[in-house]
């Protein structure tokens, strides 16, 4: 049963990702992410980690790829053209991709020396996590939190007009 | 004792069907409940004409709705136009599955008659005389530790159905709705998950039902050990206005401000596609309704008596009882106030909802460390 659930997931993920390169209108292809992102919940939930796939739907399909959808809307953007380019980057990337993807696929397979992880190995509970984020890694988790402060900061700062503070609406 | 898998199939299956036609006519009538409160506050009577009160109206307004003409405007993106009333009212609908209505009942155990055949999952064929159970069944279709998180997700992604529906019908009124909707949805949430992180730190999980069970009881023996008495008035505040700006309720519906945007995100819908949308905000209300009484109400907590059917279904009773009070209060605010300006809208959220929920937050945390 797991097996069958993982495999369909996996499916749904790698069908979602060939078909978020393959379509040309940008929307379809945000649309297509989320669809991966969604199954790669279902993949956190099938090795027991709950709390993941639920944070992983909340932040990445549910708030951040809401983001990624309204600059499509924003921008209006259209269809993208082939271009000679891309023309060129398909009939040299696509067998680029599978023989790599073989190569890889064949080396992990005749050297892999690690067990997979079984199912429901991975810290599932919140209170797990939470004692793994708040107090074994403590340290890197603040550093990585006053990291992403400084990349908000840095936004503001770039994306505010310096004549803009002053008229303001009220 | 576990149920075997084919009962618990069966169960899941009837309670789903169960909860479905009672969220569904739950939403038919909120409609008609509305229309009802709000012609009253304008002086007028509302639905009479359809059955007994208009009691009536919500089935004719169905049927109208199945025999209007599905009009598909020609400039539109069809694959999308088509799945985003779809993506709504799925996503509507699925985060009922993880509420809890009631303690639910324990049955058993039973000596099955014997003409009665029991398919167990390990025998291939059990004839009766065998005793089962005893089982016991929650009033939920699926009990998960992360209840409350799941709704949340689930709700994050009830915003693609009104930003696409926005964006594929091609109209700049419908860009619009969608637009100020992805937007304020994304704002909002923030304010709304920070509002119940408070719930989470005094109960110490994220299992709906045992936030419940952490709220029975009494303070000095007469006022309820609910969590709105239990230093989260803040909370539930921020809660209830983040919800209505989710939910895209006056007075924060500026995705479909008739005033200024037509119809906003479904200018260009009609029909069932239409009946879609209305479906999954009327259900939507109801979630957070629903929500709102598990985490500051004390969910199914009220006054027991009676012999023991009546304790069993008096949970549920007062459950509906603390819905109904917060769908009238939703019809009651859209009969009062006006509708938001965009710029008060995001002042409102940010300048004022998040620096309140972080301090609430922060509040809670040192009570409790304390």
């Amino acid at each position: 049963m797991t097996l069958i659930l993982f495999l369909a997931f996996g499916a749904v993920c790698v069908a979602g990702a060939v078909n978020l390169l393959a379509q040309r209108h940008p929307i379809n292809s945000a649309l297509s992410l989320i669809a991966v992102m969604a199954a790669l919940a279902g993949e956190y939930l099938l090795l027991g980690a709950e709390f993941v796939a639920a944070v992983q739907v909340i932040v990445y399909a549910g708030a951040i790829m809401v983001l990624f959808v309204f600059v499509i809307m924003l921008l209006n953007a259209g269809e993208e053209e082939l271009t000679k380019g891309s023309r060129v980057a398909i009939l040299l990337g696509v067998p680029g991709v599978i023989t790599g993807g073989l190569l890889t696929s064949w080396v992990v397979l005749r050297h892999s020396g690690t067990e997979a992880v079984p199912a429901g190995a991975l810290p599932g509970p919140p209170a797990e996590i939470a004692q793994l984020l708040f107090h074994d890694f403590l340290l890197p988790f603040e550093v990585t939190s006053v990291l992403i402060l400084i990349a908000i900061l840095g936004a503001v700062v770039l994306a505010s007009k310096p004549d803009e503070a002053e008229r303001r609406f009220d | 004792m576990p149920l075997p898998i084919h009962i618990f199939i069966l169960v899941s299956v009837i309670k789903s069907l169960i909860i479905l036609i009672v969220l569904l006519t739950a939403v038919a009538y909120t409609v008609w409940l509305e229309r009802k409160v709000v012609g009253h506050m304008q002086n007028r009577w509302g639905p009479t004409r359809v059955g007994p009160f208009g009691l009536l109206q919500p089935a004719a307004d169905g049927l109208k709705f199945f025999f209007k003409e599905d009009l598909t405007p020609p400039h539109v993106y069809k694959p999308l136009f088509i799945a985003a009333p779809m993506m709504a009212v799925i996503f509507a609908l699925t985060s009922i599955s993880v509420i809890p209505f009631g303690n639910g009942f324990t049955f058993g155990p039973i000596t099955l008659p014997h003409y009665f055949p029991l398919i167990h999952f390990e025998l291939p064929f059990h004839w009766g005389g065998s005793v089962i159970g005893p089982y016991s069944i929650p009033f939920q279709i699926t009990d998960v530790n992360i209840g409350l998180l799941i709704i949340l997700g689930v709700t994050s992604l009830g915003v693609y159905g009104v930003a696409l529906a926005g964006w594929s019908s091609n109209n700049k009124y419908s860009l619009l709705g969608g637009l100020r909707s992805s937007a304020q949805m994304v704002s909002y949430e923030i304010a709304l998950g920070l509002s119940l992180v408070g719930i989470l730190i005094q109960s110490g999980s994220f299992s709906l039902r045992e936030i419940v069970d952490a709220q029975g009881g009494h303070f000095l023996g007469f006022l309820p050990r609910w969590n709105i008495f239990h230093g989260q008035f803040i909370g539930f505040f921020i809660y209830l206005m983040a919800a209505y700006a989710e939910t895209n309720r006056i007075p924060f519906d500026l995705p479909e401000a008739e005033t200024e945007l037509v119809a906003g995100y479904h200018t260009e819908y009609s029909s069932m596609k239409f009946a879609m949308f209305f479906m999954a905000e009327y259900a939507n209300m109801i979630t957070v309704a629903c929500l709102a009484t598990l985490l500051f109400f004390g969910g199914w907590h009220g006054p027991l008596f009676g012999p023991p059917l009546l304790q069993t279904v008096l949970p549920i009773f007062w459950f509906a009882v603390k819905i109904f009070c917060f769908l009238f209060l939703y019809i009651w605010v859209r009969g009062t106030l006006p509708r938001f300006r965009y710029d008060q809208l995001m002042s409102f959220g940010w300048k004022f909802l998040l620096p309140l929920a972080i301090a609430n937050l922060v509040a809670t945390a040192i009570a409790v460390a304390w």
